[in-house]
């Protein structure tokens, strides 16, 4: 077994109810659920693996495929929305040539639709792995996205 | 000119939220430890006779709740105390800015709502996104731990209890507290049919009381000085202190909290600077996605649970969004019904069917090919039968929005 999932598995029972918590930690040390990962998962719960994976689809959070070195999170809460999200998730489409829910092939960057990220007063904002940038218009997220941004 | 009153926010800026020290000067952990020496239905009287309505959006008496999980079962092997930390609904912030500023009022109300049902462990759902609230969290646990705030023997007395965060998945739904409840026993986030409450049969089938963030922050407070005293803030059908979070098209968007009674008027144009760009106004969205459109009708409305609803308006969170002249209704409730379309479990048909529907009509409506009559009619009508056989509050929450169209924005349609 991947010695991640033996470091992580040190911190739990093993019981059901903590298979979320479970899930979530693999997906913050692997980056993502592979097949092997919830079949090892289902084991150390002692749970049917279709349970595990039951569980991991219904939650946005939880990917099974590989995120970007850059993970960036849309909001498309209603401020954000009212404040022009639709046009800044275009304009972050364009500079990295991906859209939401995937990955670039050079895995620097993903990128997903999330629900309202708290930020409301600062709209619209993204989140950029854990960081909130605030107040976009495009010339902004020209900046963080161009050759020399930081997001680059 | 309205002053905010700060109760939950009467430390924000003054201490820093990482040091239990600084909070232990400002007076902090001194209301659990004389709570702990009382006899616990004290505590909850206090809490009844304060009527505080709980923050989460629906407010019922946190007092009541109390009792009624204290008294369900008096041999019970275990209660649980949650804190709901899932804060979900757009536009609202107000439980995150406790969580940075001030973590441990939030846990002294915790251990003192545990002390006062007999739980012997409280689990804090945070929202995942929420990455700063769960670090300051997760340190102010620490440090009550060191210095025996949580854990066995409290203070010397018999009351022991422990307290663990756990995290959410990314799903609207799980804020909705018996949703919360499957996901803490690490279920899909599958609602459950009520009754039985939570206050007889909750985690794990155990007696379980959940609270709002703001709703917990404020029992320090209300148990150290007194039903009495806090009685005397707001209104008399919702008393006490509120947190709104003003975004949209202000001058000064942001958190501010002021007394139940505070009139919108007085929020945005005293406290959130006014509009943006002198526009002129258009409509107020209350309370979120599940929340209800207003326009200036309702400025000099005193805010309350009760007031607001004869205006056929909703307090909910506290969450207030902007809408200026340039901005169109039609639009924001477009992206309202998508949002519940995309936040629908699928569980029960009314809702998993109903939420698509309307979403697919208001798009046509926006962009001018729908056949109907009337669209706003007619998704009422949708959104109606809705209310009557969804399963969860979800289903049952976008006639609010809906409805509050038809009262004050029918000619946008
Ligand atoms: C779809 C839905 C989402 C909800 N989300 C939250 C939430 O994020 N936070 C919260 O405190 N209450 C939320 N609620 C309300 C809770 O069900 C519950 O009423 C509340 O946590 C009770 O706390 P209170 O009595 O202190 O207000 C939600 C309700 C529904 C129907
Ligand atoms: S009303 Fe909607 S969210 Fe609630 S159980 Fe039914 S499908 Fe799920
Ligand atoms: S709507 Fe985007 S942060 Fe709230």
């Amino acid at each position: 077994m991947d010695n991640n999932l033996v470091d992580v598995f040190s911190l739990f029972d093993g019981k059901e109810e903590e298979l979320i918590p479970i899930l979530q930690k693999v997906q913050n040390t692997v980056g993502f659920l592979s097949n092997d990962s919830m079949e090892e998962i289902a084991r150390f719960a002692h749970v049917p693996k279709s349970k595990v994976y039951g569980v991991a689809t219904f939650y946005a959070q939880f990917r099974f495929t590989p995120k970007g070195e850059k993970h960036i999170m849309l909001c498309r809460g209603t401020a954000c929305h009212v404040k022009g999200a639709p046009r800044i998730q275009e304009e972050i489409e364009n500079h990295l040539g991906i859209k939401e829910g995937e990955t670039s092939k050079d895995l620097k960057h993903s990128m997903e639709n999330v629900a309202c990220i708290g930020a409301c007063s600062l709209a619209p904002c993204i989140m950029v792995n854990e960081t909130v940038e605030a107040n976009l218009t495009p010339q902004k997220v020209e900046k963080l996205f161009l050759s020399k941004g930081k997001n680059k | 000119m309205v002053k905010e009153k700060r109760i939950c926010l009467k430390n924000l800026g003054k201490i820093n939220p990482e040091s239990i020290d600084d909070y232990i000067e400002a007076g902090g952990y001194k209301v659990l430890e004389s709570a702990v020496s009382r006899h616990h239905f004290e505590i909850i009287d206090e809490m009844l006779n304060s009527s505080l309505r709980g923050r989460g959006g629906a407010g019922f008496s946190a007092g009541l709740k109390e009792k009624f999980t204290s008294e369900s079962c008096l041999r019970c092997e275990q209660k649980y105390l949650i804190c709901n930390a899932d804060e979900g609904e757009p536009g609202t912030f107000k439980d995150r800015i406790i969580m940075e500023n001030d973590p441990h009022l939030l846990l002294e109300g915790m251990l003192i709502a545990a002390y006062g049902i007999g739980a012997s462990k409280a689990y804090i759902y945070i929202r995942g996104e929420y990455y700063k609230s769960i670090e300051m969290v997760k340190k102010a646990i620490d440090s009550a731990r060191k210095r025996g705030f949580i854990g066995k023997n409290i203070f010397g007395s018999v009351f022991s209890v422990d307290v663990e965060i756990r995290l959410g998945a990314g799903s609207y739904l799980c804020g909705e507290e018996l949703t919360l409840l499957e996901s803490l026993e690490g279920k899909r986030g599958y609602p459950r049919i009520k009754p039985p409450f939570p206050a007889e049969k909750g985690l794990f089938g155990f007696p379980t009381l959940i609270n709002n963030v703001e709703t917990l922050a404020t029992i320090p407070t209300i148990v150290g000085k007194g039903s009495e005293w806090y009685l005397k803030l707001g209104t008399a059908e919702s008393p006490g202190t509120k947190i709104f979070t003003i975004s949209g098209d202000v001058a000064k968007p942001g958190f501010f909290e002021v007394e139940l009674g505070t009139t919108l008027r007085e929020l945005i144009f005293d406290l959130a600077g006014g509009m943006k760009d002198d526009k002129k106004l258009k409509a107020i969205l209350l309370g979120g996605a599940a929340g209800t459109f207003v326009d200036e009708t309702v400025l000099d409305t005193p805010t309350g649970f009760d007031s607001l609803k004869e205006k056929g308006a909703t307090l909910g969170s506290g969450a207030i969004m902007v809408l200026g002249e340039d901005k169109s209704v039609l639009n924001v409730t477009q992206s309202i019904l998508e949002f519940f379309k995309h936040e629908s479990c699928g569980k029960c048909v009314p809702c998993r069917v109903g939420t698509d529907r309307v979403a697919r009509m208001i798009k046509e409506i926006n962009n001018g090919i729908y056949q109907g009559e009337s669209g706003l009619d007619d998704m009422i009508y949708e959104a109606e039968y809705m209310a009557k056989t969804s399963l969860c509050p979800l289903g049952q929450s976008l006639i609010m929005p809906l409805r509050s169209l038809k009262r004050y924005f029918n000619d946008q349609f």
